[in-house]
């Protein structure tokens, strides 16, 4: 099993702890001049996406973890798993409701997403920052109406609920921000 | 991969600046330059620093040379000498010690004072910093180790047991398991993890009188119960900029402790170094009282410069050298 050390220790390295994979967000070395170093880390949780602290003796090591992180075509959901292909080797790989549960949204099929793969089952699904999706319901739009921070409920093809200025029309693709949900503009005609 | 130098041509300058003001203020005071080998046959034996250790390709001679990870054992030899007062400005290195405060090569002012009480070289190493960092404030706070942890813990920590010490770091630090870190290494981590961070940013903070384990080449003094090392540590904030002694000068107790420094290494099965015995005979001969100081330059080009990390005043930090 490989290992790390901790003087090996950097932002993005990934290891086990406790069962689950984490993944370094920072890492400082402390040491006084003449005595014990630590290494004190910020780490995620790559399951549940929470950050803790912890610290490490120097010279202590941790289990290292085999994950990875993979650019990825969404497919279709099949009401159990959600698929994936990886677009150079057409290899598909199934994630399941844990994996998709905070991004089951921001779907779309044929976008690219990164895939976080552990022991070659995907762990978690990270979207694009910004994605272009087609409003399926709301109101009628308002015409003329461009008043600053007025705004209506929306439902876009992914059954994402976001909020639209009064003019968007129904059917029309609007650009989103899908690490605030909050939207950004009409989309370009393409 | 970059090719170009780390800093900005402005800390370079300030590098240049600050290197020439600390020659004046020696000169100033009539303490001598000198220099020392880099690499040297015998190496630190301290536990907590780690050497690297160079071949030659020469068959004849097959044992590693060690590059010096402070000038220490060779400026001791030339005070047993009768140098009287010495500085040196001069690279170091130490194994594995990366971080946004550590470079493994860095640039080390260490100096001795002969006839100095320790006492009496704190006030000059506060001169001296305060004339490199104009930016600091002069309120500088000189408290004791012991202060510190009665103050923050309620321990005496020249009196505590591993016991009080591990509950201790388990009510205030989370995430850090204590069943693998003995005495030094639980008030080290209360120390860095909690004493440290309350320091003021804007002005020194002199620790003095360590509990008699963390002694290294410092003297011991007895208090009423027990005994602590005269040495003093110095920070800005939590940089720490600087470690001095009331230099130990018997022999005996200097032989003692490379000889427990050795021990603690094979416990923790970590390399045995070759004693400096050069260093030991010169101790035989005998050494002047004197106090001693070594100063991480690098660490006040990164106030001089208002930088975050130390690889921002190196030209070329480890990851690029």
């Amino acid at each position: 099993m490989a290992t790390y050390n901790t003087s090996e220790f950097k932002s993005g390295l990934k290891f086990i702890m406790d069962g689950d994979p984490y993944t370094i967000v920072e890492n400082e070395f402390v040491k006084p001049g003449k005595g014990q170093a630590f290494s004190r880390v910020r780490i995620r949780n790559l399951k549940t996406n929470r950050v803790i602290e912890k610290t490490f003796k120097s010279g202590e090591k941790v289990e290292a973890a085999d994950v990875m992180e993979i650019d990825m075509e969404y497919l279709y959901e099949d009401g159990e798993f959600w698929h994936f292909m990886e677009p150079t080797s057409f290899e598909q790989h199934a994630a399941g409701e844990a994996a998709v549960t905070d991004v089951k949204f921001w779907l779309k099929a044929q976008e690219q997403y990164i895939v976080t793969l552990w022991n070659g089952a995907p762990l978690s699904i990270t979207p694009p920052n910004f994605i272009e999706l087609k409003i399926t319901e709301c109101d009628p739009g308002v015409q003329g109406n461009t008043a600053q921070g007025a705004t209506k409920p929306a439902i876009v093809e992914t059954g994402a609920q976001i909020k639209v200025p009064l003019f968007v029309e129904e059917g029309e693709v609007v650009k989103i921000d899908t690490r605030t949900g909050e939207y950004l503009s009409r989309a370009k005609e393409a | 991969m970059s090719w170009k130098p780390a800093t900005a041509h402005k800390t370079r300058q300030l590098r240049a600046q600050m290197l020439h003001d600390i020659r004046a203020f020696f000169l100033q005071k009539n303490v001598l330059e000198v220099e020392t080998p880099a690499l040297s046959q015998a190496g630190n034996t301290d536990p907590f620093i780690e050497s690297f250790q160079l071949n030659q390709e020469i068959k004849q001679d097959n044992s590693p040379r060690y590059l010096h990870t402070s000038p220490e054992y060779a400026m001791k030899r030339l005070l047993a000498d009768n140098s009287g007062d010495i500085y040196q400005i001069c690279k170091v290195w130490r194994a594995s010690e990366t971080g946004r405060n550590h470079n493994p090569e860095f640039t080390m002012l260490e100096w001795y004072r002969v006839g100095f009480h320790y006492h009496q070289l704190i006030q000059e190493v506060t001169e001296l910093l305060l004339s490199l960092l104009p930016s600091v404030e002069k309120n500088t706070v000189i408290i004791a180790y012991k202060t510190l942890f009665i103050d923050t813990f309620g321990i005496n920590p020249h009196q505590t047991n591993q016991r009080e010490l591990a509950n201790c770091v388990q009510k205030n630090i989370s995430g850090l398991a204590t069943n693998n870190l003995d005495q030094q290494a639980l008030l080290d981590a209360l120390l860095t993890h909690c004493i440290e961070p309350e320091f003021d940013k804007k002005s020194l903070t002199f620790i003095i009188d360590y509990p008699a384990e963390q002694s290294a080449l410092a003297q011991l003094r007895t208090e009423k119960n027990y005994q602590v090392a005269e040495r003093f540590e110095v920070y800005l904030g939590t940089s720490e900029l600087a470690n001095g002694y009331q230099e130990e000068i018997s022999y005996q107790r200097n032989l003692e402790i490379l000889d427990t420094e050795n021990a603690h290494r094979k416990t923790n099965q970590q390399t045995i170094i070759t004693q400096d015995k050069h260093f030991l005979h010169a101790m035989k001969a005998g050494m002047p009282v004197t106090s001693g100081v070594a100063i991480g330059l690098d660490r006040i080009l990164m106030t001089l410069a208002n930088v975050k990390s130390i690889q921002e005043v190196i030209n070329f930090p480890w990851e690029s050298a």
